[in-house]
């Protein structure tokens, strides 16, 4: 099967905030051939991997498939945090659009099967 | 008995939140049963703990006495809404007090409620070594860090709102309480529910959940934004609560923003843990079995919440005196924007380090290059980018060195490279850091109580 090369906002969205020095990432499917095709790609490994300049300790992914979500956890990824961290980004707020742009390569059959149909929404 | 559904809105996501919210909410909504105000972050009752020290009379969010008045005339024609609101902060009894001498001032017969007790700062000075007050994060003993300790309050649950508004209240203002229990507590009052009603009470604290960042629920925040209509006027969320624990949410129509699946699901998400236990002091909430479905325009259906026993001990949330901190910008333009940028903070703190005045902690970013997330994106193109923000941020224990570190910015004007601007802000400020304590305490070690204040005769 030939691949192609999308961002990952081409067939999922999400949204992320803070939790003490650690941040949540909430990633969402657009469908379901999309939700079983990131369970297999969007392992808590990659994710970990993509922010490793950030520094999380941990990173654990939980599935809710109701949902064809995923929430991922990141600890300790936010510097100290709150009014701690001095970053710009203290509370973690741009890391879901920081997610949305990783590179994802996914088989040209499996695409338009993944992505937005404004219908669902 | 079938009871009628509740109608709950919240027109407050933070202190800080836009103050005409309330207003507009009852405006474009009369029939809501009940408004709920969230004024308290993680550290906001630090800022409120400066405040009371200060003035014994302060301590609470005094935003809420301007949203109150604003609500009045509201009341006057005669609508029949009820506030439960955390802005009692650190003081919720002067809260109180002020907000009913507001309401007789205008001629406006309501009754208030307190719930105290979430303060819980003596019970952690006394025993500084108990297991239960380490810090949940990183373990550390509370005796580490004692003498520095500003505030420490318990996340209440939804039971003294509950037993206020039975009694009468037509306003409940509180200190700490778990966020999604200001939604819970009415419908404790008004559906009689039992406090193990776990999967009723799952679905109003998922409700709350929803709610308490306002406009997060109705576009704001969302990934589609830009697709939404009418963003200048977003409309405050209120969601029409069933018997069962089920409900909609939705917001006033008219209003800009979109009530989605894809909404609602992302503010589902939006600071969760585990999502099979989302702990709050009324009930341990799963996510799993929840079912969304939009019924109509901007109208999300929720249901199938499920819940159980909630913890045996209460959240605490704690904040202790932790250094002091700064952060300045500067706008570098032209050629070489990004590099400037970078080399000019490198500067300054070469400068800082030349007369002793190194910080404990100093960070760059280069803003526009990607520096929201460092060393997560490659600077591929960095060299075309034709301006860059410069910020640069300090932590120290030493007050001084902090301060040092406001006046070395400035100079960089005339000793930077050309393409500087962007000081006219003037120094930056030196704040005091308060840092976060998260802990437990047992139920028992906790003395909730509640003060029901009649105004006078209806």
């Amino acid at each position: 099967m030939s691949k192609t090369k999308i961002t990952l906002r081409d067939i999922a969205y999400g949204r992320s905030g803070d939790k003490g020095s650690s941040a949540n990432i909430g990633i969402i499917a657009y469908t379901q051939d999309g939700y079983e095709f990131l369970e297999k790609f969007l392992t808590k490994e990659r994710v970990g991997t993509y922010f490793k300049s950030l520094k999380p300790q941990n990173t654990v992914r939980y599935e809710l498939p109701n949902l064809i979500a995923f929430n991922f956890l990141l600890y300790g990824i936010l510097a100290g945090g709150g009014s701690r961290s001095l970053r710009i980004d203290s509370q973690g707020k741009v890391l879901a659009q920081a997610l949305l742009e990783m590179p994802v390569e996914i088989s040209k059959e499996l695409l338009p099967l993944c992505l937005r149909k404004r219908e669902n929404t | 008995m079938n009871k009628r559904p509740l109608i709950i809105g919240n027109a407050q996501a933070f202190w800080g939140d836009s103050p005409g919210a309330a207003a507009q909410l009852i405006q474009k909504q009369p029939d809501l049963n009940f408004l709920t105000l969230d004024y308290l972050a993680e550290v906001s009752l630090s800022i409120m703990a400066i405040q009371k020290d200060k003035d014994p009379s302060l301590g609470y969010a005094p935003d809420f006495i301007e949203v109150v008045k604003s609500l009045i005339p509201f009341w006057k024609k005669g609508l029949k809404f009820k506030i439960v609101t955390n802005a009692g902060g650190l003081n919720p009894e002067k809260c109180a007090e002020t907000c009913l001498k507001v309401l007789q001032e205008e001629q406006c017969s309501k009754s208030i409620g307190i719930v105290h007790g979430d303060d819980v700062l003596e019970s952690l000075k006394k025993d500084p070594t108990n297991q239960f007050f380490a810090n949940l994060e990183t373990t550390k003993a509370l005796s580490t860090i004692l003498p520095n300790l500003v505030t420490a309050n318990a996340y209440l649950g939804a039971d003294g709102i509950a037993e206020l508004l039975t009694k009468g209240a037509d306003l409940v203002i509180t200190g700490r309480v778990a966020d999604p229990s200001l939604t819970v507590g009415p419908c404790l009052a008004h559906f009689s529910w039992s406090s193990t009603d776990y999967d009723k009470i799952a679905g109003a604290t998922i409700a709350g959940h929803l709610i308490e960042c306002g406009t997060q629920a109705t576009g704001g925040f969302c990934s589609h934004w830009m697709e939404l209509k009418k963003t200048d006027q977003l409309g405050f969320p209120f969601v029409i609560l069933e018997e069962d624990g089920s409900f909609v949410i939705t917001k006033p129509k008219g209003t800009g923003g979109e009530v989605s699946i894809e909404t609602v699901k992302e503010q589902l998400l939006y600071e969760i843990g585990d999502p099979d236990n989302y702990l709050s002091p009324d009930v341990s909430v799963s996510f799993l079995s929840l079912k969304l479905e939009k019924t109509k325009t901007n109208h999300i259906r929720v249901v199938d919440a499920k819940g159980k026993a909630p913890p045996p001990t209460y959240k605490v949330s704690a904040t202790y005196r932790d250094g002091f901190r700064a952060d300045g910008f500067l706008t570098l333009f032209g050629h070489h924007a990004a590099e400037k940028a970078k080399r000019t903070g490198q500067i300054l703190f070469k400068k800082l380090e030349g007369v002793n005045a190194k910080p404990e902690k100093a960070l760059i970013e280069c803003l526009g290059t990607g520096d929201s997330v460092p060393g997560v994106f490659s600077n591929t193109h960095l060299s075309e980018l034709k301006e860059c923000v410069l910020r640069v941020a300090v932590f120290d224990h030493k007050k001084e060195i902090v301060e040092r570190f406001t006046k070395e910015i400035a100079p960089l004007i005339t000793s930077g490279p050309q393409g500087i601007t962007g000081y006219t802000a003037g120094r930056p400020k030196v704040r005091p850091v308060f840092s976060y304590w998260p802990c437990l305490i047992p139920r028992s070690n906790v003395s909730q109580k509640t003060t029901l204040l009649t105004g006078f005769q209806k």
